[in-house]
């Protein structure tokens, strides 16, 4: 039977629609209003020190919008003016500075797309299949165009030689918001690649972000990148501040914890079809996508298993991996509507695989919290509907 | 830092280029940061007490302290309320299934409670507790995890003696060696890995998952920006209008100071459009209003007592509750202490009336 959407003439096609200034700063269209940023109320006291997750299950490509990407605070998100913005750099330099946000922008400026993943994703999966949903399991990333000033420019312009040999030295940098949140990072990885970033996927930070400005530090987790940054330290031991000893450290099954695990190794996940994404056209073509990442280096493949892992297959990457940003992989299929257990597996450029939660627990134990980054497994139902499981190795 | 140092000798030639002067044109950028500037922000204390500044505290002064500052969330004993962290206990349970990480099972440094503390406690109202409030702070936590006496006096003479149980109990990341050398290529499997596939756990069992009621899960914007691009623009002055009335009579200034007062209570009581019940109730309203009137929030009993008795938070007993609330329901949930000064529960009441929707 004809299509009445075809056959009758919709209003849309008569009727005049909005005009050019109906949304100065424009929203998605209501239809998309369910690709938003959601919580789980139960993993923390409040939502003022609490996480959401990015609806990466929705999202495709690989740059996550500012307005759906993940927010962690530990104080909650503050507003702070460009004109009240101040930046210190002090300790073992040469001279201390303080910059105005004026004075950053007149600083050579670098453009780099990065993956943040807060050191916690998946966490919740250790003891289990835990949360229904991509977006739940693996929410807790963004990635973005980020436009800043390298670190390293700033700290030669504040001077290294009062510094001496800087292979034994750290940077603390810290945050301008009541958490004051602090971290210590090795002068190594200060002067590799790290940002002072202000734009990001060209426009300013959101302050869920840490407008107006916030540190970049790839690959490495997520609560290092301090927002609202305020000081940078040069020092000569690591302050070992809350969040780099009682947080941010993984417990081993003897007890013992390992700190310093700043690196996220690499990890994937298909993101559709999944819980919240079930199939609903039945059989036949069916595309499979999802993302992948790595802390070490570039996504160098990704293999999709659709049996629970006995049999594994190259996925198609959009593009080539860029280092330690997320890379898009699709494996299009012809579903015969049967049951499948879908998994994926990331393969970064230094060689390393993606292990599963049983090759993990055997040298973790069950009580790490921090840093899972096993393989996860969608049961894929005959109806479409998935379910998060863990199958047999 | 034995998987730093090795990757560091690598790429000393970058160092060293690093430390020449020739590598970087400096700019001339930024100001210098003068020495009250950097003494008002450089409050960050090192694992061996570097930073530490000059002062004491006791177990004494810290428990009542504590009791004032930090009790609400975390306990009268440490103990922890709710979600909120537990800050004593856990001794010995660190290899045990879901072990519990405190200060006294976990912390590896003294340092770090002390430099948490100022720069970041009291939740919402951080950064204004003295120096010798935050040793006696500190005191009280070390007592709480019995590893000092109730006569303890902690001082930054004899800050670093203090032994962490765990202080010995971390590692650097081994990574390289346990994990990097197995994830790879070389034991990558890609056929036949394995005979058979078992589900051995489900997320639908637990059903932890957030679930979106019915029209819930659909944007709740959509349909109100519908009704609002429909309805006449004359609705909006009607809104201000039914608005206004319902603003209870406050003195603004007053208002003001007593939410800077409300600080100590942000952590426990929301107000406000959207605000929701925490670890306690919220407060829109409540001047006025019957004991316990919130609904849906559980209170202990001598507030429901006192609700069925028909007893109304008037300014006058909300104002001796703040003062003491344990001095006017014995067995209320709320563990803060009081305030101590009459101009702030003045301040606070005029605040939470004007906060009354």
């Amino acid at each position: 039977t004809p299509d009445p959407l075809i056959t009758e003439m919709q209003d849309w096609a008569s009727s005049t629609g909005e005009g050019v200034d109906a949304s100065p700063y424009g929203m998605p269209i209501q239809f998309e209003g369910d690709v938003v940023r959601r919580n789980v109320p139960w993993l923390t006291a409040d939502v003022i020190s609490s996480i959401n997750f990015t609806p990466i299950h929705a999202l495709d490509g690989t740059i996550t919008p500012q307005g759906c990407a993940f927010e962690r605070h530990h104080s909650g998100a503050i507003e702070l003016k460009k004109e009240d913005y101040r930046l210190m750099i002090n300790g073992l330099v040469d001279r201390p500075l303080v910059f105005s946000y004026a004075d950053l922008e007149r600083f050579p400026r670098e453009n780099r797309t990065y993956f943040l993943e807060c050191a916690a994703n998946t966490g919740m999966e250790w003891a289990g299949a835990q949360l229904n949903g991509s977006q739940f399991t693996h929410g807790m990333i963004h990635n973005m165009e980020y436009s800043g000033i390298s670190l390293r420019t700033l700290l030669e312009e504040a001077g290294l030689d009062a510094a001496g040999d800087l292979a034994d030295k750290w940077v603390y940098v810290e945050g301008a918001d009541a958490s004051s949140n602090g971290r210590s990072i090795p002068m190594e990885k200060a002067l590799d690649d790290v940002l002072v970033a202000f734009k990001a996927n060209g426009e300013a930070l959101r302050m869920e972000h840490g407008y107006p400005v916030r540190l970049v530090v790839p690959g490495w987790e997520g609560n290092m990148w301090v927002k609202w940054l305020r000081r940078i330290e040069v020092t000569d031991h690591p302050i070992e501040s809350r969040e780099e000893t009682s947080k941010y450290t993984d417990t081993l099954a003897d007890g013992t914890s390992r700190k310093w695990t700043w690196i996220m190794d690499a990890k994937s996940v298909v993101t559709s079809p999944s819980p919240q994404m079930p199939i609903t056209h039945g059989k036949g073509p069916l595309v499979i996508t999802g993302l992948a990442w790595s802390g070490r280096g570039a996504i160098s493949g990704v293999d999709v298993s659709i049996d629970g892992g006995k049999t594994w297959q190259k996925a198609r990457l959009a593009k080539e991996g860029e280092k330690m940003a997320l890379t898009r992989f699709y494996l299009d299929i012809n579903w015969d509507g049967s049951e499948m257990f879908l998994q994926s597996r990331a393969h970064d450029d230094t060689g390393y695989v993606q292990p599963t939660k049983a090759q993990l627990r055997e040298v973790r134990g069950e009580n790490s919290v921090y840093h899972n980054n096993c393989i996860q497994t969608w049961w894929v139902k005959e109806n479409g509907e998935s379910e998060n499981v863990e199958v047999s190795s | 830092m034995s998987k730093f140092l090795p990757k560091l000798i690598a790429s000393t030639a970058l160092i060293a280029s690093l430390a020449t002067p020739s590598f970087a044109e400096k700019l001339g950028l930024g100001r210098v940061a003068l020495p009250d500037e950097i003494a008002a922000w450089n409050h960050d204390i090192g694992p061996q007490g570097q930073g530490l500044p000059m002062g004491s505290g006791s177990v004494e002064d810290g428990e009542m302290i504590f009791s004032e500052n930090c009790a609400s969330c975390h306990g009268e004993f440490a103990e922890g309320v709710d979600n909120w962290p537990k800050l004593a206990g856990g001794d010995g349970t660190l290899a045990d299934k879901d072990p519990l990480k405190t200060v006294g099972s976990y912390w590896p440094y003294l340092s770090t409670v002390y430099d948490y503390v100022r720069r970041s406690m009291p939740f919402g109202a951080a950064q204004t507790m003295s120096d010798d409030d935050v040793y006696a702070i500190t005191a009280y936590i070390l007592y709480s995890n019995y590893l000092v006496d109730d006569d303890f006096v902690l001082t930054n003479e004899n800050f670093m003696d203090v032994e962490m149980p765990n202080a010995d109990g971390f590692i650097i990341d081994d990574r390289p060696e346990t994990e990097l050398t197995i994830f790879t290529e070389a034991n990558a499997c890609y056929e036949n890995c394995k005979e058979t596939v078992e589900v051995t756990k489900r997320a639908a069992v637990l059903d932890v998952t957030p679930q979106e009621e019915g029209a819930e899960a659909e944007p709740e914007a959509a349909p109100v920006e519908q009704a609002a691009a429909d309805a006449p623009v004359e609705a909006a002055p009607v809104e201000e209008a039914v608005a206004a009335p319902v603003m209870a009579a406050f003195d603004a200034d007053l208002a003001a100071q007593g939410e800077t007062v409300f600080k100590k209570c942000k952590a426990c009581h929301q107000v406000g459009e959207g605000a929701k019940n925490k670890v306690g109730p919220i407060l829109n309203g409540v001047v006025g209003a019957p004991v316990a009137h919130i609904e849906d929030f559980k209170y202990s009993k001598d507030l429901t007592t006192a609700h069925d008795e028909g007893v109304v938070w008037d300014e006058a007993h909300l104002a001796e509750f703040l003062a003491k609330p344990k001095g006017v329901y014995k067995k209320t949930k709320m563990s803060f202490a009081g305030l101590k000064k009459d101009d702030d529960i003045n301040a606070v009441i005029e605040y939470l009336k004007s906060v009354s929707q």
